[in-house]
């Protein structure tokens, strides 16, 4: 059903496709891509792009990836280019943060960001400070990636989402795709950029697909870092989200859209820097806001928005308080039942834009 | 070869009369350098060793203009970092100063036995190695006082000094460790037949993320070399209350190492020469645990007296001094006069204080550079300020 919707949405792209298409008498060749192939084919263009890139950790080569996002990247670049790492996160986060130092572009994998606290002084302390303590003098071009979040069954361990973690620290940047499209064009941005980026996928998000068009698949397809996408436009409210978190909103707004609500509904695509003049611009349009996202409320992603909110030309056009929906306070449990109910759904996501509408 | 007998019974052998005659102390005449012994070859301790079937040679060979140098930049780094002593306790330098003297034949040896193209990477007491590896005293001493001229602008400070393929200066015990081993996959990857110089401590020795380092490189045969500058005391815990192996040349377990002694700087250098072949040969990674003594504790705020004795530093001062070291073998094998020496000393003196002065007067980093430098190659951004009003500039 989900992807049935994507690609009514993206229904829009295709007939633009069409359209420009029709001089050429050539048919639009957009594809169906899942957000997994989405990412290995961004990581095979650049590994073929650039020769100083390469993959490394926890099963990236062998395996073909613990979740298959680098299948056949190994068979195609070899031990050079991607690297098996043994499970010792704090050290290959170390050697990965050190040969972008001496010049190499490195894409350093943590099998979920989780373990990446176990590496986590590499990243803020030696990645992320570094330009700066130097004035200038030793950048650090890196990528971490890896699924965030809350994933299906894995309970509290595996089940965090980190994004106000990382988005916390000057000297990151921190990207959240939510489509294929998001995926390649952000994760290409992401290696080409000089700094260092935490990358934050989505388990959940990695077998959808996607509608593809041209345009995205060509090899220099690019999204910039640091801007927000209207994934639906609408008058009555404004959703911002990041991450799989999106999906829902758009559910919702498919829902309350029957009741005459319009909402909007804001894509991040970026946690740092983030893009707080596309939520402004959307508020003054529409007076109301409710942020989504999956992880813990207190200092959270919403919790950001709203105070960035709160001290900007926006707060004079809300018609009512700004509220966040997140996840539960709590560890992430393990059964069924509990673990559904701890991350938002779509009818929490319908009740809170109603209570904020006040209808 | 008649000509050739003459030269050897004779001619030779008076030449060598001449040389020896020539170290009366008569004060008018100036004595060329063509009065000194050229190069002699010095006997120097033999390493321990581990998973080696040889170590370094036993003898080593030092030119007069090696001795000269490597005694110039020893006694630079003593006075320079006496200097910071002075001027933190003026409290023109404030935060943290970790002082090196006593350990300069490490950071001089180890210079000795690579090339400048090589990498390297370091702890916290780094001001040396900022020298070795390409710094200037100027630009070291306005980096602790905080300035503008600073090698980092001001904005990086004691810990945090980088030069080309110098890269720190590192505040995390232990981090530069696996970084190190990062580099030199890039100098691997990039098959430059260059190589990388990774030090720690005798405190960080027993850090997990030094054995995962371990691992990787020797897995991956890494072109690294591990050294570990073991001063006894890793802050104020003596070595025999933190590691239950004080024998850290051998923690790398399946790592060939060598315990060297660090207070010599010409069995630092040839054995750093022997793992430098070791390492560009592809045999992967190796060990040197450096034995070395710091005078000061552990930073300006450790007297140092707490946790070991007076007796015992005055008496490595006396015994063991480096560039005391240095200073005497060059004396007796006249391949250098007191004069020389302290003519060096009072050159090393006057580049210390042109420092301390530029230091004390170059004025701070301006305001408007605070936000600067947070990204390489990015569009100038706002950085919020301390409130919602003050929108700070920030360029690359």
């Amino acid at each position: 059903m989900a992807s049935l919707r994507c690609f009514l949405r993206s229904g829009k792209n295709a007939v633009t496709a069409v359209l420009r298409r029709e001089f050429h008498g050539t048919p639009p060749a957009a594809v169906q891509v899942t957000v997994r192939d989405a990412l290995n084919q961004a990581m095979d263009e650049e590994l073929e792009r650039d020769e100083r890139v390469f993959l490394l950790g926890e099963e990236v080569a062998q395996y073909d990836g613990a979740y298959k996002v680098s299948r056949g990247l190994w068979k195609k670049y070899g031990d050079k280019r991607i690297i098996d790492t043994p499970i010792t996160e704090m050290g290959f986060a170390g050697i990965a943060v050190g040969a972008a130092m001496a010049g190499l572009r490195p894409i350093c994998e943590f099998m979920t960001f989780n373990f990446s606290m176990q590496a986590i002084d590499q990243v803020i302390n030696s990645a992320a400070k570094t330009y700066y303590m130097s004035a200038g003098l030793q950048s650090v071009p890196i990528v971490f990636r890896g699924p965030n979040g809350a994933s299906a069954g894995v309970a509290a361990q595996h089940s965090q989402c980190f994004a106000a973690w990382y988005g916390h620290c000057p000297g990151l940047k921190v990207v959240s795709p939510w489509s294929a499209e998001d995926a390649r064009g952000l994760l290409k941005s992401a290696i080409r950029d000089d700094n260092p980026v935490v990358f934050l996928e989505n388990e959940l998000m990695y077998g959808v697909p996607f509608e593809m068009s041209e345009e995205v698949q060509s090899k220099d397809f690019l999204i910039p870092i640091g801007k927000a996408k209207i994934e639906r436009q609408g008058n009555h409210i404004t959703l911002v989200s990041h991450s799989r978190m999106v999906s829902l909103c758009l559910d919702a707004a498919a829902v309350l859209a029957k009741e005459g609500i319009e909402c909007e509904v804001i894509n991040m695509r970026t946690i740092r820097p983030l893009d707080a003049e596309a939520i402004e611009t959307s508020i003054m349009k529409t007076n109301h806001l409710v942020t989504v996202e999956g992880g813990w409320p207190q200092f959270g992603i919403g919790a950001e928005i709203l105070a960035w909110i709160m001290e900007g030309p926006a707060f004079n056009y809300l018609d009512a308080p700004a509220v966040r929906v997140t996840g539960v306070d709590i560890p992430m449990p393990y059964a069924k039942i509990l673990e559904d109910n701890s991350i938002p759904q779509i009818k929490d996501i319908i009740f809170s834009v109603k209570k904020t509408l006040n209808v | 070869m008649y000509i050739g007998l003459l030269q050897i019974y004779f001619i030779v052998p008076w030449l060598a009369s001449c040389f020896r005659q020539s170290g009366a102390r008569v004060v008018v005449s100036a004595r060329t350098y063509a009065d000194f012994t050229p190069q002699a070859t010095f006997d120097i301790k033999k390493c321990d060793l581990h998973k080696l079937e040889e170590g370094p040679p036993l003898q080593a060979m030092l030119s007069r203009e090696e001795g000269l140098q490597y005694y110039r930049t020893m006694q630079t780094m003593r006075r320079m970092e006496l200097k910071a002593d002075q001027l933190y306790k003026q409290k023109i330098i404030r935060g943290f100063c970790h002082l090196y003297d006593g350990q300069e034949a490490c950071a001089v040896g180890i210079e000795a036995g690579i090339n400048l193209s090589d990498h390297l990477i370091t702890a916290y007491r780094a001001h040396a190695y900022t020298l070795t590896r390409g710094g200037t005293v100027r630009e070291i001493m306005a980096e602790l006082t905080g300035r503008r001229g600073g090698i980092a602008k001001g904005k990086g400070g004691s810990m945090h000094m980088y030069t080309k393929n110098f890269y720190g200066g590192n505040g995390i015990v232990g981090a530069q460790v696996p970084l190190g081993a990062g580099v030199a996959l890039a100098c691997k990857y990039l098959g430059k037949n260059e190589l990388c110089v990774c030090l720690y401590g005798d405190g960080a020795a027993n850090q997990g993320q030094i054995f995962e380092t371990y691992n990787m490189a020797s897995l991956w045969k890494l072109p690294c070399i591990f050294i570990c500058e073991n001063n006894k005391y890793g802050m104020g815990t003596s070595v025999e209350r933190a590691a239950a192996s004080t024998d850290y040349y051998k923690r790398g377990d399946f790592i060939p190492g060598l315990r060297v002694d660090g207070m010599d700087i010409l069995c630092v250098r040839e054995a750093t020469k022997f793992a430098a072949e070791h390492c560009r040969s592809g045999k992967g990674p190796i060990l040197m645990e450096l034995q070395t003594y710091r005078y000061h504790g552990h930073s300006m705020s450790d007297p140092g007296v707490s946790y070991r004795t007076r007796e015992e530093i005055q008496e490595v001062r006396s015994k063991s001094d480096p560039i005391s070291m240095l200073k005497d073998r060059m004396l007796s094998n006249n391949m250098a006069s007191v004069e020389e020496l302290k003519e060096i000393d009072v050159e090393v003196r006057k580049e210390i204080e042109d420092a301390a002065q530029f230091a004390t007067t170059d004025p701070e980093p301006p305001l408007d550079d605070l936000c600067n430098h947070i990204f390489y190659n990015n569009p100038p951004m706002e950085v919020r300020g301390t409130n919602p009003w003050t929108k700070l500039k920030s360029v690359s």
